[in-house]
């Protein structure tokens, strides 16, 4: 019976796949990745073909003008370098702090445990709007709007619950057992950490670190109210200045957002994997 | 360690362990969000800095006498209703598909994720020049295959724009959804859609009655997740519309916003974020709940 079925099957398949699975595979690749085509050949567009009422679909002269305009008469160099500096020290303030908590939620068994795990899960849930405001009261007192310190602080709010959340995790998966032979050749407990799980868990941290990078790398909200000059202002609040000041630049605009995707949209496709566990339990956000 | 014994070390350290990331959580979460506690009781406008001070439930009641607070509040409803909603079909569907084997699944998998991945900002700014009414794409396709005959400014009419925002949220959140979706497909055994074969179901049938049962608790809690971080989304919206065109699009979190950033009235703008954060805690008790029963906690 089976064998016949399969032949079976086998002779319908090349119509039925074709309808039941690589259309609508590609009309949904199409929904999605559409708008992202467009920006690209816009991007590449002589503001003459965009501009205009009779759209062709294909640029007839390609140009990098966009591209070279964003590095000569906009500031973008100095909005990557903010972003650079905000986003690794936002990925490396908010791992250093977590990682010795992750570590005692997944070594040890003690009173309060759960709930310390629920924090982790849950306070990212909070709305950011309430956050915002009594941050920017506090920074404007401490003097910090407008430096990459309150920037790498506001995303710290989101970036340590993950990080302790995803390297519990993490740790977790490494068998405690390593770590008591380590013991029972004379390491201390910190030691047989230091030596035994931390390097097994590097791969995993590495990729924590990257995902919080990107989450500052995109983030707007916070970065549109705390930033106010070039000193500090990222890349998402150029880009958005670009359309206070540009409304009909949409060559500029597009290019901008190109660049300013690329490095996020690279760095992702090497963490995906590590990502999915966090993904699940909603650690991270969508 | 502090003359105490190993038991006792044993005792204490785990604290110890937690006391960096605690004394972090405590002054960049738990600190302000007692601030904007006190801040929702205060008359504390920026404008007027030399009259803060405590005005009782003043902030509340404005906010239940504001007009546009219940239109936003209706309109939080309408939206994470329908970008939820369509999210999910959708990414049930995208889930389904990718779950067979085929030579674009794993392309695919990859490329999907790019809407999620690039900023918010782009996102927005990528819709606003879709939805563009004389030079956007959108306008010339529908024209050429004659569903128009006149060009929209999809972003600036009251009765299109939160359809507008509400697509671009779906195209951005869809492939989370349809991500969370593939793991539980990934996990149905095979044996239940053959058992369901010998009995005779067909394709939508084994989707009704075997799929979609299985994989209830993950949808479940994508659901819930989803709701949570759609209400809580600001960006989109304030980047297409700003809440507009007049408040056909002003969602709470946004409204809350643009309180904030527009009049600086900061006391009546932490008094709304408690109200949204209210509102949302009721579907994180919910989501405790799912990931309690489903062993994430």
């Amino acid at each position: 019976m089976t064998p016949k079925r399969h032949a079976h099957q086998g002779m319908e398949s090349a119509g039925h796949r074709l309808i039941g699975l690589y259309l609508p595979l590609l009309l949904f690749l199409l929904f999605l990745l559409l708008p992202i085509i467009w920006t690209i050949i816009t991007s590449i567009k002589p503001a003459s073909e965009i501009i205009t009422l009779r759209i062709r679909y294909l640029p007839i002269e390609p140009t990098l003008e966009h591209y070279r305009s964003l590095f000569r008469t906009l500031p973008f160099a100095a909005y990557f370098r903010n972003s650079l500096f905000v986003s690794s020290g936002a990925a490396l303030f908010s791992l250093v702090l977590s990682t010795s908590a992750a570590y005692s939620v997944s070594r040890f068994r003690y009173r309060g445990r759960g709930m310390v795990m629920l924090l982790f899960l849950t306070l990212n849930m909070f709305p950011i709007v309430l956050l915002l405001i009594p941050l920017f009261v506090i920074f404007r007192s401490l003097q910090l709007l407008d430096t990459y310190l309150a920037l790498i602080i506001a995303y710290s709010t989101y970036a340590i619950p993950f990080c302790c959340w995803m390297l519990t995790g993490f740790f977790n998966s490494i068998p405690h057992e390593l770590e008591e032979s380590g013991m029972v050749d004379g390491c201390t407990h910190g030691m047989a950490f230091v030596r035994i799980t931390l390097p097994l868990a590097a791969p995993a941290m590495a990729a924590t670190l990257i995902y919080i990078f990107i989450y500052a790398w995109n983030e707007f909200l916070f970065a549109v109210t705390f930033t106010r000059s070039l000193a500090s202002r990222t890349l998402p609040v150029g880009l958005a200045t670009l359309i206070g000041q540009h409304v009909l630049n949409w060559g500029l605009l597009t290019a901008g957002g190109v660049v300013s995707s690329i490095p996020a949209i690279v760095l992702f496709m090497f963490i995906q994997k590590y990502m999915t566990a966090g993904l699940t339990a909603g650690a991270v956000k969508g | 360690m502090f003359g105490l014994s190993y038991p006792q070390q044993r005792k204490v350290s785990p604290y110890l362990l937690l006391l960096p990331a605690f004394l972090a959580i405590a002054g960049v979460i738990a600190y302000p969000i007692l601030r904007a506690v006190i801040m929702s009781f205060q008359s504390y406008s920026l404008m007027r800095p030399a009259d803060i001070g405590f005005i009782g439930l003043g902030n509340y009641v404005r906010a239940i006498q504001d007009e546009v607070f219940w239109l936003s509040l209706r309109n939080t409803a309408v939206y994470v209703f329908a970008s939820v909603g369509f999210q999910f079909l959708l990414g049930l569907g995208l889930a389904l598909v990718l779950n067979k084997r085929s030579l674009l699944s794993t392309l695919s998998k990859n490329l999907m994720l790019i809407p999620w991945v690039i900023p918010g900002v782009l996102g927005a700014f990528m819709w606003r020049w879709l939805f563009n009414a004389n030079y956007g794409l959108i306008n010339d396709v529908l024209l050429r295959l004659g569903i128009l005959s006149e060009r929209i400014a999809w972003l600036s009419r009251a009765d299109t724009a939160m359809s507008a925002v509400i697509l671009t949220t779906v195209w951005r959140g869809m492939p989370f959804f349809a991500l969370m979706l593939l793991a539980g497909l990934q996990a149905v055994p095979d044996d239940l859609y053959e058992a369901a074969r010998m009995d005779g179901a067909r394709g939508w049938q084994q989707l009704l009655y075997v799929t979609v049962p299985v994989i209830m608790p993950v949808i479940v809690t994508t659901t819930l997740l989803r709701i949570i971080w759609t209400a809580n989304f600001v960006d989109l919206i304030y980047l297409m519309t700003e809440g507009g065109p007049g408040y056909s699009t002003q969602v709470l979190s946004v409204y809350t916003f643009m309180t904030a950033r527009s009049t600086l009235n900061y006391g009546y703008s932490a008094a709304l974020s408690i109200f949204l954060t209210l509102f949302l805690m009721l579907v994180v008790l919910m989501y405790i709940g799912r990931a309690r029963k489903e062993g994430i906690l």
